[in-house]
Order: C-alpha cells, then structure tokens, then sequence
C-alpha cells in the first residue's frame, strides 16, 4: 500500500463532499446532483467520476470488485483494481457474490445482487437529453418542468425508419416515475436488471460533474411506446464456453475468414457456469 | 479450444516499464535535472502553473519531465497532485499595482507614467535559429536605471480617471470556487474568469483570434500587459491579521474593447481581463480577448458568434477534461460495439427481407 | 359566457431607449383574426413577440384566458405553466419554417412532436394522427417519413402549420407566414389558411406587411407607425375607408384592386 496519501485517495474533506451529494442523489432517484468534481490521477472519462464514488463509500473492511466491460481482466479494469489495491490496501475479488462494492463500466453483472452491494457506475455523459439538446441551461429545465416530449421524438424516429427502436446501449429510462436518465453504455440487456434491484446503485459522472443513484427496490421503467414495447438483445447462439443462453455475448473473431464464436461477456459468470457444469 | 485474452495486468506493467525506457533516452546522454527544465524551460514551467492552477516551480519541472516535454501530461499529473493537497483558506486578493515590473507595455498610448518597459519577450526577435548562441554563455546584460520599482499606475485607471471606460467590476460578494463548486450556468464572470485561467492556452487563442477576425468582434486595444512580481498575502483565523506567505510572478492582460452603448448607458469603453502565472503573455491576452466576448450578457449585445457562447467556450476549454475525453475512446467498447453490431445485422436482414419479399 | 382571449394593456417596448412599440392596447375575442400590419420597423414584430412571451415588456402586459376559466396576466404565469401552454394552447407560425420545425426529424416526428410533449404513448396513434394533419395542410402522406430539408418552401410552412395545429390550440400568433414564398405560392398557403382558421374556429394575431393578407385572412386590423397604433378597427371598414393619412397612403400605394 502506498503511502503519503489518505485512505482511498482523496482527503475527507472531499469525501465528505461526495457523500452529500450521494446522499441528495439516493433521496432523488434518477436526479443528477452536481458535485465538485476532483482531478483524479487517472484521465478524465477513464473511470473518475465512479473512482471518486468508489473512493468515498470504501471502508478498509470492503471487498473491491472492478469490472470493465463485463471482465475483470480488462486494462482500465486492472488500473482501477491496482489503484485502489495501492491506495486504500483493500481486499478485492473477482466473484460477483464476494465482493461488497463492484465498481462497472458498460455492464451490470449477471448475477442477481443483493442488499450488502453497492454497484457503482462510470458514467460518460450523464445527461440523457444532451445529443437532443446540447444545452445544460436548457436540459436542466427540461428536467424540472418534466418535458421529455423530445425522447420520445428519438424513439418515434428510429421506429419510422428502421420499424422498432435502434437503441442498443444507454437506453433512457425513468425513475421512480419521475426522472429520465442514462443508465450508462451498458447494453439495454442490462436495463431491466436495474429495476427493483436489491442493490444500492450509484452513478458518477467525473468530467461532467454529475452524482446520481437508484435507490434499491426502485422502480426503473425504459422509454418505449405502448405498441412498440422495449425488448433485449438475443443471441442465435448460446455461449461457446459455459452454454448460456441467457446473458450477453461478446463477439469474437477467431480468423480472417470471418469463422466466429460467441462468449460470455461477464468472465466471473461464465467461469461459475463452466465449474458447476464440469 | 479459444481461452478468453487474459494477462492486462502484466501487459500494464511492462508498458510502464517500457514507457520509462523511453522516457530515458539514450542512457549514454546525460540525463536532463528537473533544476535544468525549471531553469531553462521557464515558459514551459509557466504554463504547466497556470494551467495546473497551482503554483509550484519545481513540481512543475518534476511533471514536465516525467511527462517527456508533453505539457498537457504534465499539467495533468499537476492537477492530479493538487486534488490531494489540503485547503487552508484563501490568500487575500493580490494587487497588481504593487508590482515589481519586469515588463510592462501599452499598445494604447506611446507613453505613459512609469513608461513603456520592454523586458524578456520574443517580441522584436528575428526568429533565426541561433545555432551557436545556445552553447556560449551570454553576457550579463547592463539594466537601464535601477528605478523600476517607482509605482506604475495602471494605464486603465488613467483613462479610467475620464469616466470614458466602464468601472473595473468589483462584484461585493466572495467569488466563487470552481475546484470546489462545480460550475453552473449562466457562469457569473468571476467563474468564468477562473474557468478561464485553467483553461487550454491553444484553445482561448483560437478563440481569441476568431473574435478579432470578425466573430464576435470588439475591437480589443492591448490597454497594458504587465509581467512581474507580486506578493501574496494570508489572514490566519487564528492570527486575525494578514501576513506575507511568499511571491510570484504573474501576467496581466487589460483590454480595451469598444462598446457602443446601451438603453441604460452612453457609449464607453469597456474591459476585457487575462491573468496567469508566470510569463504566459499568449495566454492572458487571449484570456482577456475570451472574457470580454463572454461579457454579452452583461452587456445586452447580441450573440453571435461561438466565443461568445459561455457554455460552448467553458465546457470545452479545460484540456484535462478534453484530453481525457478524447483520448478514452482508446478504451475497450467492445460490449457496446457488440450492442450495434446485433443491431446493425437485423436492421440489414430486415431490408433484405424487404428486398427479398419485393423481387418475388 | 364569453370574453376577450387576449387582452393587450399599454404594452411598450424599448431598444437602447429608442422605442419599438409603444403603448398599444386592444382585445382579441374568440375565433377573431387580428392582422397587425405596417411596414418593417413599425415595431409589429415586436409586439408579437411581446404578446407571445418571447421578449418581456418594459411596461404593460398581456392577460390571456385559459382554459380553466381563469384570466392570467402572462408574466405573472410560472415558467412551467407558460411552456405548456406554448406547446398546447398555443400556436405560433414564424416566417421562416426552419425556425418552427426540428429539421433534423422527420415531417411526422415533427407532426408528432407535440402529442408526445403532452404524453401520447402510442406509435400507431401519433402516427395516423401525423398523417390525418398532413393530408389537412395538402401533403402527400408517403412524404411523412422525409426530412423537412426535401421540402419545398411552401411545403415546409404547410408542415409548420400542422405541426402547431395538431395539439388543437385556441391561439395561434403569426409572424409574417406567406413572407418567404413565391407569388403563385402564397396564394395557395393563405387559401389553406383560410380554411383551417374558419374550420377549426382559431383565434389568431397575424404580423404583416401585406394588406392583401391582412384582407383575406383577418377580421380586425390594427395599423402601426412608428411604434405606435395609429389606427384599428373592422378589416373592411379600415380598408375601404382609412382615416389616419398613414394608412390612406398605405391603401391607396399598396391595394391596387
């Protein structure tokens, strides 16, 4: 553990800071609380905005799970792990069912979790409306007076043109029946494990200075029309290592003549379902 | 059998390991010291201050040198140690018209009380690559008179004194913290101002150039830039009166814009500002060229042009947040990518299907 | 019972001093169309925008009634009940089309638009509706799908004008709306106006320069100089027999008929 710095990085002040502003998040599901941002040692859009969450919920007796997309053994994953391995000297695990907060970029893990998790999300741009409208000035009255017209305006369009709704990943929802939000670029096969999820979820935006929460047990319902309802990803396929047909598949290209596998995204997961089948 | 790619963890660690042979060089070269780049790179040491909002020369040249001379790295690794270190409070407002001058120049008048003072620029430099003059050592140069240190009043208050500028504002409640507030729009111009500073020197210069070729333009007269000393001052709560902590050099950027008045006020002059740590001369100016733009609000003008949109100028201006944006694409995406993957193939079978469906 | 819609009371403008419009009162009831008409400067845009909320007076205000009765001095409305009643009751065509219409999305997303603001659900349903109001402004219904950017110009004001009709409002403000458009064209557009104002029984403040529009479409007048109303009353009365020497030389310059 390095030392010269405080535990988990930031100074208390700072943490202090943070959790207020959790705290505001988890009292308003889905309402993005602006929070004094830090530089973090690593880049902005590398995972700032959920280190400095992370950072400010661990405590020495947490164990530390750092996934990216779906895989522990991912680069920004490890650089996570390490730093927080570095910095605070906590216990981390790669077993989804161990760990008491799992840190996640782009995905949620497929095990079902319970009310001792804390998931913490990175996320990029927390604003749902922002490729609709470029303008915080106008997104945040947007968002206060719950004119959302403009979301569905996306969804009428993907459906004129493609026939169903061609959104794949950071698909809008509301929550709690009140605030749209993004969930992250996690696929839309993760959506619906959002909602009335026994965990605590938090989401933090370093760059944009965004903190926001589903609080557990919340409902989280995805945009879509009565006659066009929101549906997941399916694979043709199950998955070449464990045999699942019921999580998310990565894609991989096995040759240049295009001969292909389908593998499970979460490693954790699909190493589980291979022990208990062999 | 295919095993999913493992080892990121190693394959770290000999990157860093890799990346500090590079960052050595050729071991038969002496190695640079971090005295030499604090000594010798000062314009570079500058930047890496102002933009890393703190003012510390010797972190500085350890940054710039673990960055290998990338000074966006360098103002990062800055950034990344200033989140740590404590705040004890604010030091009290420094006055720039104490200044102990080392350059001090109007553009608006060819002369003025104090005079014009050149000092260290590159201005009237032929810009000749000097082979040689980087190996002897150069001559010690004689100063003019030693009365640098009379009071130079600033060239704005002398026309100031005419009523013909608008007053510097001095907004009565304390200014706000955007290390410690997160910024909100509309931005007060105490926050932009702050926003500014930290902000891209390339990025306010484009900026600053596009108001003068014509978008969003005000007709800006370099009224003073002035570069030197300052020092800083601190109230300690437990002492309850001010003591001097230190000093440092600092540019200062006074525009004069045109404006041509409005329902409430005659025409006059109005003020465009730029501060940085240093001699970071570019910069302040393009700063000042940048602040005033932004001022349309408060100066019922019409909005036109992109240096003139606070929230396009103060979302964008920050590198650190932009470089790390950018540069996260290099990220795996691969689960998203797969998302519009899926998505793509059905969408193309669906047309096919269409296609199909309208041959037969 | 019935009673004024709208109810302008002493509205003044000013720039830099200068005055825009000054002072101008006047009632609009139900299913009235108030032209308000004199040459560019006049300050009529101005007083659109005004009446519209899209500028604040600097004295004055306008009342509106709503729907539930009440009788409310706009200014005095919260940001929130102002942008509903803009995207509901409210109409407003500008000059320019790309302007009013979202030319990033379709003509149905764009006829759409509204109905989702207002919590319609159902993709079938704002669908047919969005086709149902193309065919009312005379747009062929396989366009639906089409950018407004394929549109002609005269097409695109057409597809304005559904696109503020489709949530049924009882106001709809209008800034010059035949301004853009060629000769042969206009007369097209303000035909179709004519009939959806009379069909639909809107209530509508028109800005323009052309008498001949303020003729077909309006009911009432209202003529502006300098800022100022200097004469209003019945359309026909005004134009046949125009007391104020302004609107005398404006008549007898302009309406060669």
């Amino acid at each position: 553990m390095t030392t010269g710095y405080n535990f988990a990085y930031l100074n208390e002040q700072t943490k202090r800071m943070i959790r207020r502003a959790l705290l505001k998040a988890v009292a308003i599901p889905g309402y993005q609380v602006p929070f004094a941002s830090r530089e973090m040692p690593m880049p902005y859009g590398w995972g700032t905005g959920g280190v400095q969450v992370t950072a400010s919920i661990l405590t020495p007796q947490d164990t530390l799970k750092v996934i990216d997309q779906g895989a522990d053994d991912t680069t920004n994953a490890v650089s996570i792990r390490k730093f927080f391995v570095r910095t605070a000297g906590v216990a981390t695990t790669e077993e989804t069912e161990k760990a008491s907060i799992i840190q996640t970029r782009h995905r949620v893990p497929e095990a079902a979790l319970r009310e001792d998790q804390i998931l913490v999300y990175q996320v990029p741009i927390p604003e749902p409306l922002r490729f609709l409208e470029p303008r915080e000035t106008e997104t945040r009255k947007m968002h206060a007076l719950e004119e959302y017209g403009i979301m569905h305006v996306k969804l009428y369009e993907d459906i004129a043109r493609h026939g169903h709704i061609a959104t794949a990943y950071a698909y809008p929802a509301k929550v709690n029946g009140r605030y749209v939000f993004d969930p992250s670029p996690i696929p839309k096969f993760d959506n619906p494990k959002l909602d009335d999820c026994a965990a605590l979820q938090l989401f933090g935006a370093g760059r944009e200075k965004r903190i926001y929460a589903v609080p557990p047990y919340t409902k989280v319902r995805s945009l879509d029309f009565e006659d066009h309802p929101f549906s997941v990803q399916k694979w043709e396929e199950p998955c070449a290592l464990c045999g699942s047909t019921t999580t998310y598949l990565d894609e991989i290209i096995l040759d240049d003549k295009g001969k292909r596998m389908f593998v499970c995204s979460d490693t954790d997961h699909c190493r589980k379902s291979q022990e208990k089948a062999a | 059998m295919y095993v999913a790619v493992k080892g990121g963890e190693k394959a770290i660690d000999a990157a860093h390991r890799l990346l500090g042979e590079e960052r050595r060089g050729n071991p038969e070269i002496p190695e640079i010291t971090t005295t030499q780049i604090g000594e010798q790179l000062t314009l570079a040491v500058d930047r890496v201050m102002t933009e890393g909002s703190l003012y510390d020369r010797e972190l500085a040249a350890v940054a710039i040198k673990q960055a290998r001379g990338d000074l966006i790295e360098a103002i990062f690794l800055i950034r990344a140690s200033r989140t740590t270190l404590p705040r004890y409070g604010y030091s009290t407002p420094i006055e720039t018209s104490d200044m102990l001058i080392r350059r001090r120049i109007s553009a608006a008048f060819k002369d003025m009380p104090g005079g014009q003072i050149l000092g260290p620029t590159f201005d009237y430099t032929h810009r000749l690559l000097e082979f040689e003059a980087s190996e002897t050592p150069a001559a010690p140069v004689e100063t003019g008179p030693a009365d640098l240190d009379r009071t130079m009043p600033r060239v704005l208050d002398l026309i100031g004194a005419e009523g013909l500028i608008e007053a510097a504002s001095s907004t009565s409640g304390e200014p706000g913290d955007l290390t410690r507030e997160p910024l909100a729009f509309p931005a007060d111009r105490d926050l932009r101002l702050q926003s500014l500073v930290r902000g891209d020197e390339g990025f306010l210069l484009a900026l600053g150039y596009s108001t003068q070729r014509g978008y969003g333009r005000s007709h800006p007269f370099a009224g003073e830039i002035r570069y030197g000393e300052v020092s800083v001052s601190f109230t300690p709560e437990e002492l309850g009166f001010e003591i001097e902590i230190g000093a440092i050099d600092i540019t200062e950027c006074e525009m004069i814009n045109q404006f041509k008045g409005s329902a409430g006020v005659p025409p006059q002059f109005t003020r465009g500002y730029g501060l940085s740590f240093g001699q970071c001369e570019r910069k302040a100016m393009s700063m000042a060229l940048v602040d005033r733009a932004l001022r349309v609000r408060e100066l019922d003008e019409e909005q036109t042009a992109p240096a003139q949109d606070e929230e396009f100028v103060l979302s964008h201006a920050d590198n650190v947040q932009a470089t790390g944006f950018v540069e996260h694409l290099k990220l795996p995406h691969y689960v998203d990518f797969q998302a519009e993957l899926e998505l793509l193939r059905r969408l193309r079978r669906e047309v096919q299907g269409l296609d199909q469906e309208a041959a037969e | 019972m019935t009673k004024p819609l709208l109810i302008a009371e002493n509205i003044s403008k000013y720039y830099d001093g200068r005055v825009a419009c000054e002072k101008v009162n006047f009632e609009l009831w139900p299913g009235e169309v108030l032209a308000i008409v004199g040459e560019s400067g006049s300050g009529k845009t101005t007083l659109l925008k005004c009446l519209s909320m899209q500028i604040a007076p600097n004295a004055g205000r306008a009342l509106y009634s709503l729907r539930d009765g009440r009788t409310e001095s706009l200014s005095d409305l919260s940001e929130a009940e102002r942008r509903f009643l803009m995207r509901t009751d409210w109409g407003f065509v500008h000059q320019d089309p790309r302007e009013g219409l979202r030319m990033g999305v379709s003509a149905g997303a764009n006829v759409g638009e509204r109905l989702m603001a207002v919590g319609e659900r159902h993709y079938g349903r704002i669908r047919s509706t969005a086709l149902d109001w193309l065919n009312r402004v005379e747009i062929a219904g396989d366009r639906i799908d089409e950018s407004p950017r394929n549109y002609s110009g005269g097409m695109r004001q057409r597809l304005q004008i559904a696109r503020n009709l489709v949530t049924a409002p009882r106001l709809v403000f209008m800034d010059e709306p035949t301004g853009g458009l060629d000769v042969s064209v206009q007369a097209r557009l303000l035909d179709l106006l004519r009939g959806l104002v009379r069909t639909l029984g809107l209530s509508v403040v028109i800005v323009t320069h052309d008498l001949a529009v303020a003729r077909l479409l309006s009911t009432r007048i209202l003529v502006m100089q300098q800022g100022k109303v200097i004469e209003t009353g019945l359309t026909d009365q005004v134009l046949e027999d125009p007391q104020a020497p302004y609107t005398q030389l404006l008549v007898s310059s302009v309406l060669q008929v």
